[in-house]
């Protein structure tokens, strides 16, 4: 009866850290309602693939299932991370967008951490690769982060996901800190009153098609990402494809994510996690997050010196894009400081810029490490 | 690639991918405020056209 010891006798301190951290994921999502479709598969993966002898990602045939499904969706095709993008194109309303296309610039000010992360990366000896991967968490965006990770072939996409998706959930702790270390009680209580100028149809249905064009024609390395990002919101703006931008933002959604989160425990096993670079991953992404609040809210300031309306500087922080979590944040700050600033329709017109430049940033990476 | 190499192509990328998002941003807005006004004109263009035929028919 000693095979039944066998996986026991095999598992190490490493494997039990592992364990305790899957649960601690399945804690979080459960308990305190983090990022719960994503870290609850996370979790179970973590256990899984840290149970010695298990068959979830080497059987005595050739490949097991999590290993099969992460060489298939994900490192031979990108696609699970890529299809994503449909669904999440088909949540987003860019009408806020629209009606004050300046905030296109918080949004593309806000990735600036993402690449003073890469810097920073390169200065603690990761190569380009890795360091771009790294710095890619600063785009607050778990496909992209993903993406890039897999493109530039890091051997940290396991922690970079990890990492990516749990300062998302953690965006209404870091960010309000960071924007008061910044900004002074006036500022935050700029009043930006809201014009609910009408988008017309047209030009909610021509704009994927034109930033498909442009993100195109400049960054050609973005538009697997962009480019569905804009058909999952073409879907949604078209009228006539009700059903399928339903089942996009729904089921698609929900089963990419699902199926995301326990693929990418296939890279959560003892040796390629339990290690300081998990650690200064942590600390790296940290950093991005910090610096895309700062420069996002320093954007703002920049453009109130030229212009007549003040904007509020809290809302280029909303130029990450952990949609809508931030815009929320944002909202929350300005009622804080007054009950009768509304900045949630500004911090959402941010929020979506900061999701377009995202995807095209991810694209703009990696054509510049492959160049 | 040798450290130094390393941090130079970081700092590459950090000022060209700065420039480059700067510049589709700024396409992306300048044509869409193009299309919102083209949009708003012909829209207006529509209307006066509609009132000046109920016009011509009193």
């Amino acid at each position: 009866m000693g095979f039944l010891l066998d996986s026991i006798k095999e598992i190490s301190w490493q494997n039990g850290l592992m364990i305790f951290i899957g649960c601690l994921l399945i804690f979080l999502a459960i308990k305190k309602d983090m990022e719960p479709a994503l870290l609850l598969p996370m979790g179970i993966g973590a256990i899984l693939v840290n149970i010695p002898l298990s068959n979830v990602l080497t059987t005595d045939e050739g490949t097991g299932i999590i290993d099969w499904m992460f060489k298939i969706g994900i490192e031979q095709s990108e696609a699970l991370p890529i299809l994503l993008f449909i669904g999440i194109g088909a949540m987003i309303d860019f009408g806020p967008l629209l009606t004050n296309p300046k905030l296109f610039f918080l949004g593309g000010a806000a990735q600036f951490g993402i690449f003073l992360t890469i810097v920073l990366a390169a200065v603690l000896k990761y190569s380009i690769n890795d360091a771009a991967s790294i710095g890619i968490i600063g785009a607050a965006d778990g496909p992209t982060s993903i993406l890039v990770a897999t493109v530039l072939n890091s051997k940290y996409l396991g922690a970079i996901t990890v990492v990516a998706y749990s300062y998302m959930a953690l965006v209404p702790i870091i960010q309000p800190f960071v924007i008061r270390l910044v900004t002074t009680k006036k500022e935050r209580c700029i009043k930006m009153p809201y014009n609910c100028k009408c988008v017309s149809k047209v030009t909610k249905i021509l704009f994927p098609i034109l930033v498909i064009i442009v993100a195109g024609l400049i960054a050609p390395k973005s538009l697997a990402l962009i480019g569905f990002l804009m058909f999952g919101n073409l879907i949604r703006e078209c009228g006539v494809l009700n059903t399928l931008s339903q089942t996009a933002q729904k089921e698609l959604v929900n089963l990419i994510t699902l199926l995301l989160g326990i693929i990418i425990s296939s890279q959560m096993t003892a040796d390629k996690f339990v290690t300081t670079d998990t650690l200064i991953i942590m600390l790296l992404g940290l950093g991005a997050f910090t610096f895309d609040t700062i420069a996002g809210v320093m954007a703002a300031k920049f453009m109130n010196l030229f212009t007549k309306n003040k904007i509020n500087p809290m809302i280029g922080a909303a130029g990450i894009s952990a949609f809508p979590m931030s815009a929320r944040v944002i909202q929350k700050m300005g009622l804080k400081e007054d009950k009768t600033n509304h900045l949630l329709m500004h911090a959402i017109g941010t929020n979506v810029s900061g999701q377009i430049a995202s995807a095209i940033v991810g694209g703009l990476i990696i054509g510049l490490v492959l160049l | 690639m040798s450290y130094s190499e390393t941090i130079l192509k970081s700092l590459e990328i950090m000022w060209k991918g700065m420039l480059a998002i700067f510049i589709v941003i700024t396409i992306i807005a300048a044509t869409t405020v193009l299309i919102n006004y083209l949009v708003k004109s012909v829209n207006t263009k529509k209307i006066n056209k509609k009132e000046n035929k109920n016009d011509d028919n009193y």
